[in-house]
């Protein structure tokens, strides 16, 4: 199901080809396909969302100017996302705001499974660490109630509220549709800190879904 | 509930398999490890509906892709590439400095 919102680096290159050959249809084919992760990726940096599409407005001038000296070999994401991130952190420092993006990901090691140590029994008990009440079974819910507006509301405020650095991985990975190794390279992170990152993440994605689906 | 007793027979408690979930969707636990968590996985009600639940979660997020392009940044864009491809024409017109 990756399928259709995963795009390979054939599918870049075919139209990096283009581009360079000055077509319009194959630059704006690589914007829309690119254009939502890296404006997200810049409200990491930025204040707010004018400065964020005023960055990845530069950013595709920088691809412009830069494309001629592209290394196909290399992984056209990772190209754009260096550009990015490059502008997003000077325009960051320029407006005040630091946020040295791998300092923080591997901090706050203490959190918590995001289920709630209560649903368990506690340490001594006889049953320590098994469910003390057990998950609810969503298959047995109507399918329609995964299908609504709502339910894609809870998912979207969920990930909004997330530490910025959760946010981005699980925005890479599970709605863009990036590999892992792609993530990493993209944001600069160790194997792990990217494990931990989406864990967090959808741990608290999952424990909203389940507060609106079983109340 | 006899499932709750019988998790706990097994070497590894639910709430570790809890905070094994994604490193065992990512396949990036080692074999006897992956090996406790299906052990532990075929006898538990309560830890094979949590794994649904983080399968059903992804697979949600999955359905929230959306375009961000608004038809200003599309038209600057446009703008910005014409200016380009008629740079490039000038520099080349003019030796390529």
């Amino acid at each position: 199901m990756t399928e259709d919102r995963s795009f390979s680096d054939r599918d870049d290159q075919h139209l990096i080809t283009a581009l360079r050959a000055g077509d319009e249809h194959a630059c704006m084919a690589l914007v829309e396909r690119y254009q939502a992760t890296l404006i997200r990726l810049a409200l990491m940096y930025v204040g707010d969302r004018g400065a964020a599409e005023d960055v990845v407005q530069e950013t595709w001038l920088g691809v412009l100017q830069g494309i001629g000296r592209f290394e196909e070999r290399s992984s056209f994401k990772t190209w754009l996302f260096r550009i990015l991130t490059n502008r997003a952190k000077t325009r960051g420092v320029r407006d005040g705001r630091t946020l040295p993006f791998s300092a923080v990901a591997a901090s706050g090691d203490g959190e918590d499974d995001g289920v709630g140590i209560d649903r368990f029994f506690p340490p001594g008990h006889e049953f320590a660490g098994a469910w003390s009440s057990l998950p609810t079974d969503w298959d047995g819910l109507p399918e329609a109630r995964f299908l609504t507006d709502e339910t894609r509301g809870v998912i979207d405020r969920a990930i909004e509220t997330l530490p910025p650095n959760q946010r981005e991985v699980i925005t890479l990975r599970d709605i863009d549709g990036w590999t892992a190794d792609e993530v990493r390279n993209a944001l600069d992170l160790s194997e792990t800190n990217q494990r931990v990152l989406l864990h967090r993440a959808r741990t608290k994605v999952r424990q909203a879904l389940a507060e609106y689906l079983e109340r | 509930m006899n499932e709750l007793t019988r998790a706990t027979t097994d070497d590894l408690t639910c709430r570790e398999l809890v905070a094994l979930v994604t490193a065992y969707l990512e396949q990036a636990l080692p074999d006897h490890e992956r090996l406790r968590v299906e052990r532990h996985l075929a006898h538990c009600v309560g830890c094979h509906r949590y794994l649904a639940q983080m399968r059903q979660t992804i697979a949600l997020t999955g359905q929230l892709r959306e375009d961000d392009l608004t038809e200003e940044a599309r038209v600057d864009l446009l703008k910005a590439l014409r200016d380009w491809r008629w740079g490039r024409g000038e520099a080349e017109r003019a030796g390529g400095e």
